[in-house]
């Protein structure tokens, strides 16, 4: 019986994320339904009549145990059943679609520009350590970190779309948009997320990329009379790969955040927006769907995030 | 000791000129909160030195009274924050064992929900008033100082002096507080800045989502909010509550960032 | 005779920055100057801080951090190395002049296998795969590594510390350098495996023909295998001369001091004495399934001696501390202490037990709170177990520093402004406030240098004559042991091998481990190297 122990490992991993996000999904649970106070009332409000509440309270089946509950809406969820809206009755699951791959087009789009440029610059930045392109680029993305999404978002509304008219400022998409019409319609979006995440990733780069490259193995390299581009490419970079990806997936789960407010901001189809929507009419099954589609994302970038750091480490791939 | 960096400085004076006026808002605001003084959105002029807000009210009141709610909300937040996260991460640290794996654990399951997500899930349900929106984002974010608080205290627990201290018969008091917190204190205290800022964005965004602070009160989010549509007719009235908060964020970013170096170059302060 | 490499004037700088204060430019190294003809070994020693390792790094024309060379020359083969190119110097490097670290751990790539990283700069030079990987396997052999041909199909961490150090010289020698430059290169290793290196790198260097620059801290370590001997001391030459010279005949007082380091006598005290401290058939083990670190374990330490217990690292001496504090309760035995059974567990024992039996540390930077002054450190026992306070705590404050030989103006400084030494005798004397029976040592002059720790051990035995306290002595280090032990305990993997008066100890006939313990220690005499290996390989041959 010889089972590679990084396979076991990655088996652990994985199903510590399917525990996590069982578990998730129950605090989303208990979250909207065995809080103080009555749902019922809260979303009707104190002028509701005592009927109005009576039905609410059957229609979300608030007079079987929790328990119950609980398990009728977990078992819906893994048969592809999220349940209905309580607003407008529609399918949540049907609605949900389409908006979720709009949302995946958005973050998609921006995690293709924001990658290679977070890692370029925290690159430029390692190589003019302490010198001005260092400084320079540590104060913006000090700034970015500090400012609120939709500052950005109206800043970039405000000249763009407003004074130069470069981009729409309401990023309405539908099916029958070409490609590049949909990419024009969403380019002021993307812009902001790029800001919002550039900052965090370009920094945490910075340091995990530092923390090989000050190494005693790089200095050996070094001693070695190696070339710098050697150096980086044969002895820094298999050993910063782990931690480069780990920060990648740590900001795209910041992706997934800032999208809700973005999306708001410029009135885009996408999760973020619906999510913020029913929040606002307290249609709890909606806002329990969307949370649990939310974590179970983010779950999963932690997740993968992981599973590349014990994929990259030499000693857990060459046990002793 | 040494002199304040000029950065350091610029973060302090704005961070107290951004306090002062929320505290003594109603002595230095021109105009009511709720008092339209003039027309929908005139630009800024001597008597409204930013203008006036979508329904003509004057906008540096609104500002000054919105700073005060932005302030107090997140300041109380930071509290919630901090007394549960450190005193829950110091028992965890020093108690270890099964009181340790428990809350860890649970910490690890709130964490794996991203804080915005959470807050809009509960707050669906919870009634929205300035101590819902207190303590829903201060229990979140405690979860965050509970982990700082925890690897600060279990890093200085297993250090030589609190073992010299135990064996020396000293109680839980005594190795609590006159060994590991002197010398969490300076990490935490970093750590407090970077929360304050983290909740002023955060009331800020639920503000403008608008799932944070209801009318009549209104913080800098909700005037964000209030007066969005302005944006696309060109009317940067909505931009100026959005970039008092970034500059409040950067002040306070720019004094944390000074107290986490100083600290970090106390050659002996923690190791 | 032509010089590969001669050192001229050599002045190196760097910038440091105290807390609080403006940076300042500090010298490490100041007038410098050395010459080595080929094939020749020269030995740089001294103490931390003395420059020894920046020097060597400079024969590479490099500096670690914000070091910089300043002023004179480097000249090898004739030519001055610090005004060579990128280009040039990168082709010195790693072929010419080749490095091998302290800590091959550390040194060597995580993720590439071994033979790929002694290999690299061969290959560099235009050797093909073949030959390199043959001339590599051929250094393996050399170096009596265990299976030459596949080691190095192996990753860094699959491969023990004194086999790393010995393929991280492989690597060094494997492009035919002129130079190699060994930098501490088995400090970090227990001396029974240090013998191994050390032999292993000699016969490397000799079969090679290699010149190198040998740099430690451990006299007899560098009197086995340099030619010629230099001692520094704060950046500055102390003495230059050959081995011989320098082992036998010094001429500088400090040189003097340091040969003559570990020569405090110290005769044994009669047995008579009442045990303070009893231990009997003691095992233990770290968490409920965990390996048993201490398995049978017994000892007696009468009043007022000192029972040294030496192992190396994983033989238990330190979890045997842990366990008589009462931090780690034992699966079995028994400790009887000053006459009463001690309750396993630090929580069931008395105020009384706890202050009899006081502890020191090997780290005294850790053991004592940063944010405290040396008042309060020493202060809080006088409070805490004889409530002490006011006028007559300080007064035993002072009287304690007095006896630690340090003075009352210590009394507000915090100990981020102590010296390596003054911070051990602080921790002392913060011991000795509680009035012990007996004071645990855990490896209290391991991480000071030579002379600190001298000075440390000649206190520990005045105070004991004055105080009458007995010392649980733990240390790896054989020289101390000698000097102050009056009775001796050998641990070797958690288990007793010999113990008894220190005559009976240290005298023939020894059990096997005990007489490779004894005969790894690096005596301070030419020969002693080939001798005991040559013993090796005749007991071997024997059997």
């Amino acid at each position: 019986m010889s089972i590679h122990p990084v396979a076991r490992l990655l088996a652990q991993r994985i199903a510590l994320g399917l525990v996590l996000l069982f578990a998730a999904s129950i605090l989303i649970f208990a979250g909207t339904q065995i809080l103080p106070g009555d749902v019922a009332q809260s979303i009707l409000g104190q002028s509701a009549t005592p009927q109005a509440l009576a039905n609410l309270r059957a229609q979300l089946g608030l007079d079987q145990p929790a328990m119950t509950r609980y398990l009728a809406w977990a078992g819906g969820v893994l048969h592809g059943d999220l349940g209905k809206a309580l607003t407008n009755g529609q399918d949540i699951a049907t609605a949900m679609s389409q908006r979720l791959g709009n949302t995946l087009f958005l973050a998609g789009a921006a995690a293709v520009i924001a990658v290679p440029l977070a890692l370029i610059l925290g690159l430029v930045s390692v190589r003019y350590r302490g010198r001005w392109p260092d400084r320079v680029i540590s104060a913006v993305t000090l700034s970015t970190v500090s400012v609120p999404e939709f500052l950005l978002g109206y800043l970039a509304m405000f000249f763009f779309a407003v004074q130069y008219r470069v981009f729409p400022s309401v990023s309405t998409v539908y099916d029958s948009m070409g490609f590049f019409e949909k990419l024009h319609a969403i380019g002021l979006p993307v812009m902001v997320l790029v800001l919002v995440v550039l900052g965090h990733m370009m920094r945490m780069t910075r340091a995990a990329i530092l923390n090989v490259m000050q190494s005693a193995y790089v200095e050996t390299a070094e001693l070695k009379g190696l070339r710098p581009f050697t150096i980086i490419a044969r002895h820094a970079l298999p050993n910063a790969v782990a931690p480069v990806v780990n920060v990648i997936m740590l900001n795209m789960a910041y992706l997934v955040v800032g999208v809700v407010v973005v999306e708001v901001v410029f009135v885009y189809p996408g999760m973020g927006q619906y999510l913020v929507d029913h929040v606002a009419k307290r249609d709890v099954p909606v806002v329990q769907a969307c949370g649990l589609v939310f974590a179970a994302v983010y779950i999963g970038l932690n997740m993968l995030a992981d599973l590349v750091a014990i994929l990259a480490n030499p000693r857990l791939r060459h046990p002793r | 000791m040494s002199r304040i960096p000029l950065s350091a400085l610029i973060g302090l004076i704005l961070t107290a000129a951004y306090f002062l006026a929320a505290v003594f808002a109603s002595l230095i605001a021109p105009y009511g909160m709720a008092e339209i003084a003039g027309g929908v959105w005139e630009p800024m002029s001597a008597t409204h030195w930013l203008g006036t807000d979508s329904i003509g009210r004057d906008l540096l009141s609104r500002m000054i009274y919105g700073g005060q709610v932005t302030i107090f909300v997140a300041t109380a937040a930071t509290l919630v924050a901090f007394t549960t996260g450190a005193l829950l991460g110091f028992i965890a640290a020093v108690s270890g064992g099964w009181v340790d794996q428990v809350l860890s654990r649970l910490v690890d399951l709130f964490m794996s929900i991203p804080a915005l997500i959470l807050a809009l899930v509960i707050l669906s349900v919870m009634p929205v008033t300035l101590p819902v929106l207190i303590a829903v984002m201060g229990l979140i974010e405690s979860t965050r100082v509970f982990r700082l608080a925890r690897a600060v205290a279990v890093d200085i627990a297993v250090m030589d002096y609190v073992e010299a201290a135990r064996l020396r018969g000293e109680g839980l008091g005594w190795v609590i507080f006159r060994e590991i917190l002197p010398n969490a204190l300076s990490p935490l205290v970093a750590e407090a800045g970077l929360r304050f800022i983290f909740m002023v964005l955060f009331i800020s965004t639920l503000s403008f989502l608008g799932l944070g602070v209801q009318p009549p009160l209104a913080d800098w989010g909700g005037i964000v909010k209030e007066n969005k549509d302005g944006i696309v007719y060109g009317v940067p009235a909505a931009l100026i509550p959005a970039v008092a908060i970034a500059t409040l964020a950067i002040s306070v970013n720019l004094v944390a960032d000074w107290i986490l170096n100083r600290t970090t170059s106390l050659k002996g302060g923690r190791g | 005779m032509t010089d590969l490499l001669e050192i001229r004037d050599l002045k190196i700088e760097a910038t440091s920055y105290p807390p609080g204060e403006p940076p300042r430019e500090v010298t490490l190294v100041e007038g410098v100057s050395l010459k080595l003809p080929k094939g020749r070994v020269m030995g740089l020693i001294g103490e931390s801080g003395a420059g020894k390792s920046t020097i060597g790094l400079s024969t590479l024309a490099y500096g670690r951090g914000g070091v910089r060379i300043t002023g004179g020359r480097v000249v090898l083969n004739g030519q001055d190395i610090l005004t060579l190119a990128p280009g040039a110097l990168r082709k010195l490097r790693g072929k010419t002049v080749t490095y091998v670290a302290q800590s091959a751990a550390a040194s060597f790539n995580p993720a590439k296998k071994l033979i790929d990283q002694v290999i690299e700069t061969t290959l560099a030079a235009g050797v093909p795969k073949p030959q390199a990987r043959a001339r590599a396997v051929e250094l393996f052999r050399k170096l009596s590594l265990p299976a030459p041909e596949t080691i190095g199909e192996r990753f860094p961490h699959q491969v023990s510390g004194g086999q790393l150090q010995r393929v991280m010289t492989a690597m060094a020698l494997c492009p035919k350098p002129e130079l190699v430059i060994f930098d501490e290169p088995t400090t970090a290793l227990d001396v029974t495996t240090q013998i191994d290196v050390l032999a292993a790198i000699k016969a490397a260097i000799r079969d090679e023909g290699v010149a190198a620059l040998y740099i430690t801290h451990d006299l007899a370590v560098v009197a086995q295998i340099a030619d010629e001997i230099m001692v520094l001391r704060h950046g500055k030459m102390v003495e230059l001369g050959d081995t011989g010279q320098i082992i036998t005949a010094p001429r500088e007082g400090y040189t003097r001091d340091l040969v003559s380091v570990r020569q405090i006598e110290h005769p044994e005290k009669p047995q008579a004495a009442e045990p303070v401290l009893t231990i009997a058939g003691i095992s233990a083990r770290y968490g409920r399934s965990g390996p048993q670190v201490l398995s049978d374990v017994s000892a007696v330490l009468p009043q007022g001696q000192t029972l040294a217990v030496v192992g190396e690292s994983g033989s238990g001496k330190s979890t045997l501390a842990r366990v008589i504090t009462g931090l780690l309760p034992p699966g079995d035995g028994t400790i009887t202490f000053a006459g009463r059974t001690l309750s396993p567990a630090m929580a069931g024992r008395s105020r009384d037990d706890l202050r009899e039996l006081q502890m020191i540390y090997q780290m005294a930077d850790t053991a004592m709170n940063p944010r405290q002054t040396v008042a309060t450190i020493i202060g809080r026992p006088l409070e805490f177990y004889f409530g002490l306070k006011g006028a007559e705590k300080q007064a035993r404050v002072t009287a304690l520093l007095e006896e630690i030989e340090l003075g009352p103006k210590f009394a507000d400084r915090y100990p981020a402004e102590l010296s390596g030494g003054q911070k051990q005798r602080v921790c002392i004397a913060r011991a000795l406030a509680a009035k012990p029976r007996l004071i645990i040592c855990d490896e209290v002059t391991s991480a000071l240098d030579p002379l600190v720790a001298d000075g440390i051990l000649k206190l520990l035995m005045d105070l004991q004559r004055d105080e009458g306290v007995a010392y649980l002595f733990i240390t790896h280090d054989i020289a101390t042991v000698r000097a102050i032990a009056d009775r001796i305990m050998v641990m070797h993997r958690g288990k007793v091998v010999r113990s008894g008066p220190k005559a009976e100890v240290l005298a023939p006939p020894f059990d096997a481990y005990t007489d490779l313990l004894l005969a790894s220690v690096p005596e301070m005499r030419q020969g002693w190297l080939e001798q005991v290996v040559q013993g090796r390989r005749m007991a071997a041959g024997g059997e």
